[in-house]
């Protein structure tokens, strides 16, 4: 393993922010860790670079600890939340500095410059000021300068969290083919489920400076380990429920579950697209509260006379309008029981 | 860290536990009642009272000719506004002995008023009181101005629209975001004129005294040691006192105010109410700052064919060993070695400062740090005098003494100056540094000193333009075949004759010219911040 952490432990003041967090990244592997703010991501990446010393634990290097060795001598990148680019320095110097460290000579560095710029699409920027720079340029130059000392682990704090919706879209892809092509190791942390999804081979979702799961992208988003990180991906419909069979006794009635379920009190997730809208008189009643446009369908939401609200995922054409009295029927293969 | 730790143990903690045994204790025994015997003299009780009394009275004298001041510079935009600020501050940075000669050479004996209406002001409080104003309308103008430049003028507006009269919502709004500014330079003012030295010396005569002069003249003329060590124990507690109050309202200071770029708030003049106001300030400005200085120069001019100035590379004087004219050399080389001192101690202290992880201890330190520049100049040269004078640490006979005693009182200027700079450094921009494979000492070098160099900068021009003036201090240690510009100067003022005071007032011009120099330098370099002066 190029990175282990072995029930690595933060504490500031009393409160775990890292709790006894176990992760392993191969080489080459591109992993991102996903969690809301205060989850205690950012902090994992600052005690892999040796920023935050551990309060327990071990974080291993290529098998070696690194208890003791300063972030200087780690030998890993980190891609700042806001760049942190080098004001007083133009592009070519910043992305220079760490060559500059390592003591690699002039010649040979400006060449490295030129063409790590080309790479990430910014050639013949090394004389620009970085004042004058774009937010998604800035992101580039701030990639360069993290790959150009060849780190071993390249990690990056939200990646493109500053950027708008279009541009972060478009660079997802192209960081991804870059990481694909260099064969970097990534370990990347975002709050963003569609960013960690679009980059990552294995996603690590966070709570409370616990791992809540880890797994493929499809995995994580298929089968959700329980209802934070169903909550956490955008899923309304989650209720507790009693299973006995292929039913689940819920607020809104009797849930059909797939064969082979868990029994017993569990938590349900039903998919908006699992939740079919029928006639008033059929199924479970609802009244239409609000929908939301969501560009390839609308999402209906719906207030049961009892229970909690639900969310259905409608054709853009088949969308009731508020206030509209609908009935509710649940799809078996939308339906899932966690835990 | 620890560089700055035993430079002020040392050079201050030494000399000050030097000065408490030298107080309190006698034959090996401590006398703690020599306290309340020396405080309770009728002639101590009047020097502790006129010393409080005056420098209260000062600083409501300069709040209230400042404040005006304050606004008009803040709010108000007019032509040579930037020339007049820099103006504002000339005096701030000028040695107390040059406004002393220049408030003499404008009210004293043969000065501009006696002659032309025969007022004399030289023997009443009032040249001290205004001398004082001279020397801290700068801090007043500075320290508020300078906030209130910064506030947002919308928040005044936002009180207007929710139906808050102009009065109403200036009292409301702007007062309170200013009052801990206010206080903050009130207490300055307070401090510097509580410890006032040089401006009582030659403008007070016998008739005035505060502790400072008392405590120089119970050392070397009364030459009663253990009298002046008590002096300096009690203003010692008073200076600790003020400097107390002084942190908790900065402290306050800090609270949350929304500031704006300053360039956004001022206004042209309108209405006559602002125009008499910009019109009273002028003219305030140019009696009290500009005419003295204005004089001096014009006394020093006196002598034909620059006689004055010609005078002073003659030797034959008598008041010294050396033509007086060398005391320029040698207040120009002191000061190059006092300002390495200062920016060397000062640029490590602040650096340690700055550490977010910085502990308790290491905050302490910086109240600490600021003690010799309230703690006066006089203790200081005082203590050097009684502490380092024999082994294990004999520097009577180096010409580091006065040096070494100059950087003391510049280090507080340079870490006042460095320390915002360097906490405003990203912590990250660091952690950047090293994740790319710089050591501490390269980050250091790579990200802090690049962004510090202008600081540096003005910080090395304060030390600078603080040693060159220094007077306190030095007038102890200054040995007599070697004096320094300001010890010159007091020293020529001493002794009668119009060819003494002629040339005083040329070397006061003279080192005003330096001063003022160093200063316009500064202002071109100073960033926009305000500093914390």
């Amino acid at each position: 393993m190029l990175l282990s952490l072995d029930a690595a432990t933060v504490r500031f003041g009393g409160r775990a922010v890292l709790d006894a967090v176990g992760l392993d990244v191969a080489e080459h592997e591109v992993v991102c860790v996903l969690g809301p703010s205060g989850s205690g991501k950012s902090t994992l990446l600052r005690a892999v670079a040796g920023l935050q010393p551990l309060s327990g634990g071990r974080v291993l290097l290529d098998g070696r600890d690194q208890a003791g060795v300063p972030a200087h001598k780690r030998g890993v990148g980190l891609m700042f939340q806001d760049h942190q680019l080098f004001p007083q320095r133009d592009v070519g110097a910043n992305v220079a500095f760490g060559l500059r460290m390592h003591g690699v000579a002039k010649g040979r560095r400006d060449a490295e410059v030129g063409q790590l710029l080309d790479l990430v699409g910014l050639p013949g920027a090394a004389r620009r000021a970085v004042a004058s720079l774009s937010g998604g340029e800035q992101q580039r130059v701030a990639l360069a300068r993290a790959l150009a000392p060849r780190p071993r682990l390249l990690m990056l704090d939200e990646p493109l969290g500053q950027l708008d919706r279009s541009l972060r879209e478009r660079l997802v892809v192209e960081l991804r083919e870059l990481f694909g092509r260099l064969g970097t190791t990534v370990l990347a942390v975002t709050h963003d489920q569609g960013e960690a999804f679009a980059l990552a081979d294995r996603v690590v979702v966070m709570r409370d400076g616990r791992i809540a799961q880890t797994g493929t992208p499809l995995e994580v988003w298929q089968r959700p380990a329980d209802a934070f990180v169903a909550r956490f991906l955008g899923f309304e419909n989650v209720v507790e429920a009693t299973v006995a069979g292929t039913a689940a006794d819920s607020p809104w009635g009797k849930l059909p579950v797939p064969d082979g379920s868990g029994q017993g009190s569990r938590t349900v997730l039903v998919r908006p697209a699992g939740v079919r809208l029928v006639p008033a008189d059929q199924g479970l009643p609802c009244t239409v509260a609000a929908r939301t446009f969501k560009g390839t369908h609308v999402a209906v939401h719906l207030q049961p006379a009892d229970g909690p609200r639900l969310e259905a995922a409608c054709a853009l054409r088949d969308a009731p309008a508020p206030g509209a009295r609908v009935g509710v029927e649940f799809d078996v293969a939308e339906t899932l029981v966690l835990d | 860290m620890a560089l700055p730790v035993a430079f002020f143990a040392l050079f201050f903690a030494w000399p000050v536990a030097a000065i408490v045994t030298r107080g309190l204790k006698a034959d090996g025994a401590w006398h703690l009642g020599r306290l309340a015997d020396v405080v309770t003299r009728p002639d101590i009780r009047d020097v502790l009272w006129f010393t409080t009394w005056q420098a209260l009275a000062s600083t409501a004298l300069t709040l209230l000719l400042a404040l005006p001041a304050a606004y008009v510079f803040a709010r108000l935009d007019f032509p040579g506004r930037h020339l007049l600020r820099a103006v504002v501050t000339v005096p701030f940075v000028l040695p107390t002995v040059v406004a002393g000669s220049a408030f003499l050479a404008l009210v004293g004996h043969h000065g501009l008023l006696d002659q032309l209406w025969g007022v004399r002001l030289d023997t009443t409080v009032w040249a001290i009181l205004l001398a004082h104003v001279f020397f801290n309308y700068a801090v007043v103008v500075r320290t508020v101005g300078g906030l209130w430049a910064q506030l947002d003028p919308r928040q005044e507006e936002a009180a207007r629209v929710l139906g808050a009269s102009p009065l109403t919502a200036w009292r409301k709004v702007t007062l309170p975001a200013l009052a801990p500014a206010v206080a903050a330079a009130a207490l300055m003012v307070f401090l510097f004129t509580f410890t006032s030295f040089g401006v009582v010396q030659i403008l007070g005569g016998p008739t005035f005294s505060t502790l400072e002069v008392e405590i120089y003249r119970q050392t070397s003329e009364v030459f009663d040691l253990s009298t002046a060590a008590v002096l300096t124990l009690v203003q010692f507690a008073a200076v600790g006192a003020i400097l107390a109050v002084h942190a908790w309202t900065v402290r306050r200071r800090e609270t949350a105010l929304r500031l704006v770029d300053p360039k956004v708030t001022a206004r042209r003049p309108r209405g006559a109410g602002q125009w008499a106001l910009l019109a009273g300030v002028l003219v305030t400005v140019a009696l009290l700052l500009v005419l003295p200085l204005a004089v001096l120069v014009r006394r020093s001019l006196d002598a034909p064919g620059l006689g004055y100035y010609r005078a002073l590379t003659d030797a034959d004087g008598g008041t010294f060993l050396v033509a007086p004219l060398h005391a320029v050399w040698t207040s120009l080389e002191y000061a190059v070695a006092a300002t390495a001192i200062a920016v060397g101690v000062g640029t490590l202290a602040a650096a340690a400062l700055a550490r977010r992880d910085a502990g308790r201890l290491v905050r302490g330190f910086d109240a600490l740090l600021m003690l010799p520049l309230g703690v006066s100049a006089v203790t200081v040269g005082f203590g050097f005098l009684i502490a380092l004078d024999k082994p294990p640490l004999d520097l009577r006979q180096s010409w580091i003494l006065v040096p070494l005693a100059q950087a003391l009182v510049g280090v507080p200027f340079v870490v006042r100056t460095m320390l915002p700079v360097l906490r405003a450094v990203d912590v990250r921009l660091r952690e950047a540094a090293a994740v790319l494979g710089a050591s501490p000492w390269r980050v250091w070098r790579e990200v802090d000193l690049p962004l510090v160099r202008r600081a540096l900068l003005v910080a090395a021009g304060f030390a600078f333009a603080v040693s060159l003036g220094e007077f306190g201090a030095t007038v102890f240690i200054a040995r007599p075949d070697n004096p320094t510009l300001p010890v010159a100067v007091a020293r020529l003022l001493s002794r009668p004759g119009d060819l003494n005071y002629g040339q005083a007032m040329a070397l006061s011009t003279i080192l005003m010219v330096v001063c003022a120099a160093a200063l316009l330098v500064l202002e071109r370099l100073r960033t926009d911040r305000t500093g914390e002066f």
